[in-house]
Formats: C-alpha cells, sequence, structure tokens
C-alpha cells in the first residue's frame, strides 16, 4: 500500500509530466482527496455500457452530415458508424463488443429463477440434459423426457385440449423471463376471446424446440405452442420465438412448425406478438394444418 | 405476395384540372418466421390526363358540370370504372378552393373517386403533395438533405421543406402566374387579385384593370415576387411584401435549405422562353423568366424535380395513402370512414395515471362534439413502445372509461396508435367490453390534433389497412 507521501509525490511527478504548475498545491491537493476517496471502489454511477442504444450513437467525428448518418442508422443496431483509431477498434467499441458477448454468455448459462416460475405458479420439469453443458453437447437430449417427466405431465397437465402451450428456456433464460409472461397473457387473452380452451401451461428446463413433439405425443392437444430463448446474438440477449405444431409427432419434418420470432422490446413488442400468435393458432385449428401447409 | 392499389389523384387547380391513375403496390416484405410487415414496395403513375383549364363560370364560381365533364371523359379515355377505383385524393387548391362552390364541385365528384377519398386540402397538404409527386421528400431523404419545394400555380405558392425526408416546415404566399390576367386582342389589363392591387400600390406602378399592357412595368411586379421568394427561403432579409403575400403563415428559417426545386405551371416558364410572353394571357412567363435571373437559381442548389405542372395530381395519387402496421384489429363492415377528425392525447396527458387519462379523454371528447356535433371520433395516442401486458390492460380500460359517449353510440371505438400495439389493444378493448362493440384498432399511423383521418377497407388478407392522413393544420 503507498503513503499519503509516496502518493502525492506521484501526483507531483504526474502533474509536471503534464505540464501542469508543479507548485500549484491547491490542484495537487484536490486530486490526492479525489484519489484518496477512490479507494473504497464504487461503481454505481459508472455507466453500464449496453445500455446505450447503437441505434443512436454514432462516434464518427467530423462526419459530413450527422443527421443524414443517424438518420440510416436507425434501419439496423449494427455496428456501422463506430469509428476507428488507425486499424483498430476504439477503447468504446470493443468494451461494447466485449460486454454484449457477455450478455449472451449470460443469457445461455444462467437458468430461469425460481422466483419468475413461482409468482407464475408454473411446475418445471427437465428433458433428458442433465446440466447446460450437457445441453449444450447433445441436442438430441434436449428434445427427449423420461418416463418418469411424462407420467408427470400427464398427471399434473390437461389432457386433450385445444392448445397446450409451454414455457422453454431454450438458449436464452433472459429472454423468457423479459417476455414470455406477457406474451403467454396476450395469447390466452386472444384465445378466450376466440372461445378456445387452453391447456395449463408448465416449464421445461434444457429444452430444444423438438420437446414440444414428445409434449404432443404426450398430452394430445390439437396444437402444442412453446415459448422458447432464442440463441442470443450480440444485438440482444432477450429476444424469444413462438414454435406452434399442429397435431406434432416426434420424428415429423421440421416444416410442419411454425415459427414467430424476433419478440423482445426492439422487434416485435411481447404482447403485440402475443395478439398475433393468437390468431394464427386460430387459424390453425380451422385449417388443421401447421407449418409449410399453412395458409396465413 | 404482392398486391396492387389503383389510386386516383385529382387536381382542381386555379389555373388547369388534372388527372393520374397510380398503382400502389404492397408487399410483405418480413421473412416467413416473423411476423408480417406489409409495406409500400412501389408506386407508378399509369395514366395521365391531358392539362385542362379549370372551366370556371364566373371569377367566383367553378363550372361544376365542366369539371365533370373533363373527369368523366378522362375516366373513359383511361378504360378505368370508377368502382375499379381503390383508394386517391380529390383536390381542389389553390384560389380555386376559395371559390363559393368549391364543395359542391366535389360533391359532384365523389362517384368517380371510389370509396375512399380526400375532399379537401388546405395549403400546407398541398405543398407537401406537392414536394412528394416532385420527389423532393425522396430526394432530402437519401442525400440527408434540405429541399424546399416550391410549388408555384396560378393563384399561389406552396412551400414545403423536407429533411431527411421528413416534413420540416410548411407556407404558403399569393404568389402565382394568373392573378394578373391580360387580354391578348387589345392589350389591356384585364385582371388583378385583391393581393395585388396592394402590391401594385406598395411599389407605385400604374396597373390597374383596365390600363395598358406595359411589359417593363409588370416586369417590376414579378421581379417583386421574386425578390419575395428570396426572402421567404432566406436569401434575402423578409421584407413587409413577403408579410402582405402570405397566405397563412410563414416559414419558421431555423434550418439551412440546401435544394430548391421548382413546380407547378410556372415551374416550366423558368426554363422556357416564349416568342410571345403573354400567350396566356397572364404574367406566367414573366414570372419565369424573373425567377430564373433571380438569386434563387444563383445561390441555391436547384434540384430537378421528378414532375412539374404535375407534381401536385401526381402526388394526390401517388403519395396520400399511407398503410397501417400490419397487426391490427378491425371491424371490418364499418369501413371505410371518412374525415374522421383526431382526438390526440399529449405526451403529458399520456403520463398522468389511468384514472385522470379517461378524465383527460372524457374533457377533450366533449369539446370535441361540442365543436362539430359529429358522431365520429379517433383517439390517437403514442403508447409505449413495448408495453407489458398489465400495461395494455390498464390503458385499455382507461380508454374506454374516458370514451364511454362513444362507448353508449352506435359509433364505432377508432382507437390510433403509434407504437406497435394495436392487435394486442384492439383484442384488450373487445375482451373488456365483452365483443359488443364495434372496434378499429391501428398503428404505425402518426397523427396530430386537428389532423383528419379516412381508414379504408382491409388489404393484404385483412392485415393492413389503407389510410389517409390529412393534416389542415401543419404543426411542427
Amino acid at each position: 500500500m503507498v503513503t499519503e507521501r509516496e502518493l502525492k509525490k506521484l501526483i507531483e511527478q504526474v502533474m509536471s509530466d503534464m505540464g501542469v504548475n508543479e507548485k500549484d498545491n491547491e490542484k495537487q491537493e484536490e486530486v490526492l482527496k479525489a484519489v484518496l476517496d477512490k479507494s473504497g471502489i464504487d461503481d454505481e454511477d459508472i455507466l453500464d455500457i449496453t445500455t446505450i442504444d447503437l441505434k443512436k450513437q454514432l462516434l464518427v467525428e467530423g462526419s459530413e452530415n450527422r443527421d443524414a448518418y443517424l438518420k440510416l442508422k436507425e434501419y439496423t443496431p449494427a455496428r456501422v458508424g463506430i469509428s476507428k483509431a488507425g486499424a483498430r477498434c476504439k477503447t468504446q467499441n470493443l468494451l461494447r463488443f466485449r460486454a454484449d458477448h457477455g450478455v449472451a454468455m449470460d443469457a445461455v448459462f444462467t437458468y430461469v429463477s425460481d422466483d419468475f416460475l413461482k409468482d407464475w405458479n408454473l411446475i418445471s420439469v427437465s428433458t433428458m440434459c442433465k446440466d447446460k453443458d450437457e445441453y449444450l453437447t447433445r441436442p438430441d437430449l434436449g428434445r427427449k423426457f423420461d418416463d418418469e417427466t411424462i407420467r408427470l405431465l400427464k398427471e399434473e397437465c390437461d389432457m386433450n385440449t385445444q392448445v397446450q402451450i409451454y414455457i422453454s428456456d431454450g438458449l436464452s433464460s433472459t429472454a423468457i423471463e423479459a417476455n414470455a409472461k406477457d406474451t403467454y397473457d396476450a395469447i390466452v387473452q386472444g384465445l378466450n376471446n376466440h372461445g378456445i380452451k387452453v391447456g395449463k401451461p408448465f416449464f421445461v428446463k434444457h429444452g430444444r424446440v423438438p420437446a414440444m413433439d414428445a409434449i404432443g405425443e404426450a398430452l394430445n392437444p390439437e396444437v402444442v405452442v412453446v415459448l422458447i430463448g432464442e440463441r442470443p446474438g450480440l444485438a440482444t440477449g432477450e429476444s424469444m420465438s413462438c414454435y406452434m405444431a399442429y397435431k406434432p409427432t416426434v420424428g415429423m419434418p421440421e416444416s410442419n412448425r411454425t415459427v414467430v420470432s424476433n419478440i423482445h422490446s426492439g422487434g416485435t413488442p411481447a404482447v403485440e406478438a402475443g395478439a398475433h400468435i393468437a390468431d394464427v393458432i386460430k387459424t390453425m385449428l380451422e385449417q388443421k394444418a401447421s407449418g409449410l401447409k399453412l395458409k396465413l | 405476395m404482392k398486391e396492387d392499389i389503383l389510386s386516383v389523384g385529382i387536381d382542381i387547380g386555379t389555373s388547369t384540372t388534372q388527372l393520374v391513375f397510380s398503382n400502389i403496390t404492397i408487399e410483405n416484405k418480413a421473412s416467413i418466421v416473423s411476423v408480417p410487415m406489409i409495406s409500400i414496395v412501389d408506386k407508378k403513375v399509369i395514366y395521365r390526363s391531358e392539362i385542362y383549364f379549370t372551366p370556371l363560370l364566373s371569377l367566383t364560381e367553378i363550372d361544376a358540370i365542366g369539371v365533370k365533364k373533363i373527369i368523366e371523359d378522362e375516366y373513359k379515355k383511361a378504360g378505368i370504372r370508377p368502382e375499379d377505383v381503390d383508394t386517391g385524393a380529390v383536390i381542389i387548391t389553390g384560389e380555386t378552393a376559395r371559390k363559393e362552390n368549391a364543395s359542391e364541385v366535389l360533391k359532384n365528384l365523389s362517384g368517380f373517386a371510389g370509396d375512399f377519398v380526400v375532399a379537401t386540402a388546405g395549403p400546407d397538404l398541398e405543398g407537401i403533395i406537392a414536394g412528394k409527386g416532385a420527389g423532393a421528400g425522396e430526394f432530402s431523404k437519401e442525400k440527408g438533405t434540405v429541399v424546399a419545394n416550391l410549388d408555384i400555380g396560378g393563384g399561389t405558392t406552396n412551400i414545403s421543406v423536407f429533411k431527411n425526408g421528413d416534413v420540416i416546415d410548411t407556407a404558403c404566399l399569393d404568389i402565382g402566374g394568373r392573378l394578373i390576367k391580360i387580354n391578348k386582342e387589345n392589350s389591356e389589363i384585364t385582371y388583378l387579385s385583391e393581393k395585388m392591387k396592394q402590391l401594385v400600390e406598395r411599389i407605385g406602378l400604374k396597373i390597374f384593370v383596365g390600363s395598358k399592357l406595359d411589359k417593363s412595368e409588370l416586369e417590376k411586379i414579378t421581379n417583386k415576387m421574386a425578390e419575395i421568394l428570396e426572402e421567404i427561403v432566406g436569401i434575402k432579409e423578409p421584407s413587409k411584401e413577403l408579410e402582405l403575400l402570405i397566405t397563412n403563415h410563414d416559414l419558421r428559417r431555423d434550418y439551412e435549405i440546401e435544394y430548391l426545386s421548382f413546380t407547378g405551371g410556372i415551374a416550366d416558364c423558368i426554363s422556357n422562353q416564349p416568342d410571345n410572353w403573354f400567350q396566356f394571357e397572364d404574367i406566367g412567363f414573366l414570372l419565369g423568366k424573373s425567377i430564373k435571373d433571380s438569386k434563387l437559381i444563383k445561390e441555391k442548389k436547384i434540384l430537378k424535380p421528378a414532375e412539374t405542372i404535375r407534381a401536385t395530381v401526381v402526388g394526390a395519387g401517388s403519395h396520400t395513402t399511407d398503410i397501417s402496421g400490419s397487426t391490427i384489429d378491425v371491424s371490418e363492415d364499418v369501413l371505410p370512414i371518412k374525415n374522421i377528425p383526431i382526438l390526440k392525447l399529449t405526451e403529458e396527458d399520456e403520463k398522468l395515471s389511468f384514472d385522470d387519462m379517461s378524465k383527460v379523454i372524457a374533457d377533450k371528447l366533449k369539446w370535441f362534439r361540442l365543436e362539430d356535433n359529429k358522431q365520429l371520433v379517433a383517439l390517437a395516442i403514442k403508447g409505449l413502445k413495448s408495453g407489458s401486458f398489465k400495461y395494455i390492460q390498464e390503458l385499455s380500460n382507461s380508454i374506454i372509461n374516458g370514451m364511454e359517449e362513444i362507448i353508449n353510440s352506435n359509433a364505432p371505438l377508432i382507437v390510433i396508435a403509434e407504437s406497435d400495439m394495436a392487435k394486442v389493444l384492439g383484442q384488450t378493448l373487445k375482451t373488456q367490453l365483452n365483443n359488443k362493440k364495434d372496434i378499429v384498432c391501428i398503428d404505425s399511423i402518426k397523427v396530430s390534433d386537428g389532423d383528419y383521418i379516412d381508414i379504408g377497407k382491409p388489404l393484404a388478407e385483412g392485415k393492413v389497412v389503407p389510410v389517409i392522413v390529412k393534416t389542415l393544420l401543419f404543426n411542427y
């Protein structure tokens, strides 16, 4: 630990290097005080760099027409107009890139919290994956359930309903916590308006999309709907998809699925997506079809 | 999957009457895995009428039957039946709108314009329509610049200023080619508009009805007009004469105009040097020359417009129709609806508690209905960009409480949101009203207080509705 004296000397040195008058005692004291105050570091006031809206941030200095550039940037969250330092990225961009990557990693590796499931009163089951590592490396296990789980679902959930909706973490737990409840509520309201019956919802941990086929075979609803976290990118970790299938069966072609993706605050708002999904489900029930066979 | 909409534009101006038919193409641009996003992908003028002199019965009356005949004949020539037309706009512009029987003329034409048509435009909207028809709006967006379009017709000059594709300012002046008329035969002045009489007096000229044609005297007037145009676009200090010729309001001039474009009949007089300056018995060519010699051309960059004399009619045909967001909730049977006044909540209103918001809505609704005892009012809100389900529930409830008077009447409940939320809001309103009320809930449409809106029958299998927003008062 440096003493105050050493620190003072250091500051004196730095200030004279910077060309500040070294006799300026007042300034030295000021700096010393500021440095000492920071000993117990508090990062409360530090801006969370991921909260900056990339569409509104233009880092190019002295651009010919700033307004027009910003207008173009409204169309994309891509990293354009970020300037550079020589051949390299600017510090701020590098930090942002890493922070966004961190957000994506978090979205994949965290779990949907127990509080979230408790508040919603969802029962939770898991696919055959033991942990995140197995989930990521064994996609085949992420679509299967053991006999015990199937038995539990059959006991706890509604059999043979018109629509069975469930929630699954997929590759982003963040997406589920941010959107699933709002989308679910909007879907159910829309379906109720149409007089369509909805089974009791539940949660599937370590779920891949085709797990819905096993669910379909177990509970036998007409339509299975899963709200599932999308693989996060560097633009958002909160994007959720809704996959739907009419009477899905294990091993059916992927083209039998209907999907509404990009549900998040920067894409399709959760509630508006839910209202749209309700109408899509209604059409599925009418046409008794999903995926490419469905005419929307 | 593309879908074509046939749109008509009819412009009955101070000096000319014209018509165009346009094909507007809409398409779902979203990928198969997304919520639909239908947008206008192409606008093409497929038929242009001849340019007719607007038939007048007298200085204060339009020849309604004459106008109707022109339109009838042009429909026949184009091979289009009135019932084929999906949307469009009939506008009476410039001085013609001030004629005694303007509304009667429109009524006469309503059968030709399909189900869904704008009836009148104010000078601000006319200017915007002409600017869009000229391509000035599009150009400003592409180049990221500020463009002012000056639509100089027979009676008025409508100015619209675009920045990066958005309209940022408008103005209207009593400057035009036919404000002074001349008899070719006996070379006498036959007509001076009121404002021209005042302007003549201010400059101290001897031009009056019956006076002999004197080209140099008339040039002094048209030079003055060009000077006033220099003033309004900020090249020269504003003078008292500018004030005199402003019909509604001035430009703000708190921005720098980089490009000017000229449309309207006079645009064609700027480049042409005629053999006979008075072949049309007016001061159009002189005004064109004055503009050509002015600082307008020398000090600003000039954008060659896509249309000149046809800018307004092309704008009316191709650029007045917009489409709503693609997730909406509408009771199809009540559409189309026309000329619906907008009750817009302010941003402050939307920040209030939901109870207070209801009260504000109810209050505003009251004075709305006092004003023009109409049954239909559309409530417009901005809405949260990504609100929760709870927010939508409370908002819906607040709207229902505030719009109680509408709920209890036979009129449909019309809600227009700026944010993408119409489908869920519409479904929520329906649920809360037990599915017993006709609802028209659309989004992605920006409107202001004082606007009127037309909403047409759904397109693209009911996913979107065509919308025309009529901005009568331009508030920036």
